[in-house]
């Protein structure tokens, strides 16, 4: 085959294996949007179910899930940020950097119901915070930090070689040039990771399923200590566990959680190319 | 003679990989004036360079012998401040890198990782090095904008202008012209030649015709070892050693 015949065929194949990714996605999305669009009103957003949740809104649900990701957000930003500047930029190359290396992409790797059972038994029973946001959180923050770590880490290594010399030639400490150089020039590709993380978080069930979600709560919580009903969770529940439910809820329901994982991909990608554009090199 | 600013005696320099970068190299830097390094690629100059203000450190794994000494005094012993050493002697780059920020941000980091903070002092110390190194009069006006919106010959005199806001005693040179335009090299070249009544310049040329235009000492390196050290007109005009009058007659190279 001559390589003109050769390259249109390549070229075919690699656009119809694409088409056959994209599609389907494009279809899901399509599903929901148009099965759930008609549950959206006000009243679903800022309503507690009612009537056995057969009626009502989800607000208890959404607020859940924003504490959570939240939650999760400030135990994992320090941790996983510190992790992450410690191995890109003073762990030397040893035996102990690789084990640590390898641990993280195995924790990566390890399935969400794991975290939701060793958050149980860690923080839930051991350090006996119950069943609790708090106890959620963790174990949405632990579950996210190999992400994090990861992210942070190429991100941090990815910061040119020259601007760390520059900045100790110029007499700049190691930390200085880490703080005045490495985080900021590096800091759009680790939010970025961290987004992405967090919207994985928010969109989990099985790690809060034995840690923090309740299956319906009159009242919202009233602190960290509390449990609280989460989307993910909640669309579940619907959908397995309540008979006679309408199939228009829960479609709306896993629209919302839909637009709030999307949300956060957005935003992601809006903070990259704001600060990508303040800082050229 | 004047006594030795910077005094290298029995240097020697492996890289990790176990490649010997430098062999049992003295050299005495006297005070002010322009000493050139030169030689082929490979023969260890930048290496030589960037151990005279311990950058060196940076390459895990590296072993150095002998020693160096600057004001008579050890430059790898542990007591010494490497953040202190390296504002007193500084070094330009080939490549000329701004920092990402202003030119105002580029021209007082150095200051403010030691501490200053006065914005006076700041300001004083940044006029200074721009106008030493020649730059003042074209970015006077626009402190606060991108220091990588200027041209390649305006970063390079602004690399070179952000040492000299730090006071150095000793500047290094590691081919500050390879990126540039003979006009700009032309202004980098007198901004030296007026600095050597203040600083002692050390720098590696980026040929042998701006070694000879440049330098009042010069010392040819070869495979790592010194060949031979003596000024312009011994080394150019005259040298002694066979390798030395091969090399900038330009039969190998």
């Amino acid at each position: 085959m001559s390589p003109q015949r050769t390259e249109k065929i390549g070229k075919a194949t690699a656009a119809m294996v694409t088409a056959l990714v994209v599609i389907p996605i494009v279809l899901v999305i399509a599903f929901i949007v148009v099965n759930g669009i008609q549950a959206l009103s006000w009243e679903f957003l800022s309503q507690p179910p009612s009537n056995g949740m057969t009626e009502g809104g989800i607000w208890p649900a959404i607020l859940g899930t924003f504490l959570l990701t939240i939650g999760a957000a400030i135990a994992v930003l320090p941790l996983g940020i510190g992790a992450a500047i410690y191995l890109a930029e003073y762990a030397g190359d040893n035996w102990l950097t690789r084990t640590i290396h390898s641990a993280i992409i195995n924790l990566a790797g390890i399935p969400s119901i794991v975290y939701g059972l060793f958050g149980l038994g860690a923080f839930v029973l051991f350090f006996n915070m119950g069943t609790s946001i708090l106890a959620g959180a963790l174990t949405l923050a632990l579950m996210t930090l190999p992400i994090i770590i990861s992210t942070a880490e190429e991100a941090i290594l990815a910061v040119p070689q020259e601007f760390r010399t520059v900045s100790l030639s110029l007499g700049a400490t190691h930390w200085q040039t880490v703080r005045h150089q490495v985080l900021p020039n590096a800091l759009p590709g680790i939010i970025t990771g961290v987004i992405l993380g967090l919207a994985r978080a928010a969109g989990e069930t099985a790690p809060i399923l034995f840690t923090v979600a309740a299956f319906y709560l009159p009242q919202l919580p009233k602190s960290v200590f509390d449990q609280t009903m989460a989307l993910p969770y909640h669309l579940f529940v619907i959908s397995t566990q309540v008979p006679g439910m309408p199939l228009q809820i829960q479609y709306g329901t896993a629209l919302v959680l839909l637009i709030i994982v999307l949300f956060f991909v957005v935003i992601a990608a809006v903070m990259r190319s704001i600060m990508r554009r303040r800082r050229e090199w | 003679m004047a006594k030795p600013i910077l005094s290298i005696q029995d240097l020697s320099f492996l890289f990790p990989d176990g490649t010997q970068a430098l062999d049992h190299i003295d050299l005495d830097v006297q005070p002010n004036g322009i000493l050139v390094i030169f030689g082929p690629s490979r023969s260890g100059k930048t290496t030589l360079l960037r151990l005279l203000n311990r950058l060196s450190d940076q390459i895990e794994g590296a072993q150095h012998e002998g020693t160096i000494t600057f004001h008579d005094r050890d430059i790898f012993a542990r007591d010494v401040d490497v953040t202190r050493l390296r504002r007193q002697i500084s070094m330009v780059f080939a490549v000329p890198t701004p920092l990402p920020g202003t030119i105002f941000d580029n021209m007082s980091y150095g200051l403010k990782m030691a501490g200053e903070r006065d914005r006076d002092i700041l300001e004083e110390r940044i006029e200074l090095g721009l106008r030493q190194a020649a730059l003042w009069e074209e970015v006077k006006d626009r402190l606060d904008s991108s220091a990588f919106a200027l041209s390649g010959g305006q970063k390079q005199r602004l690399c070179l202008a952000r040492c000299l806001a730090l006071k150095p005693e000793v500047i290094l040179l590691d081919n500050p012209t390879s990126g540039l335009d003979p006009i700009s090299t032309t202004i980098v070249e007198q901004s030296l030649s007026e600095l050597k009544e203040q600083y002692t310049i050390i720098m590696v040329p980026h040929s042998v015709q701006q070694a000879a235009r440049v330098a009042d000492r010069a010392a040819f390196l070869l495979d790592g070892k010194l060949v031979e050290v003596g000024n312009r007109a011994e080394m150019f005009i005259n040298p002694t050693d066979k390798q030395t009058e091969a090399y900038i007659t330009g039969r190998f190279g």
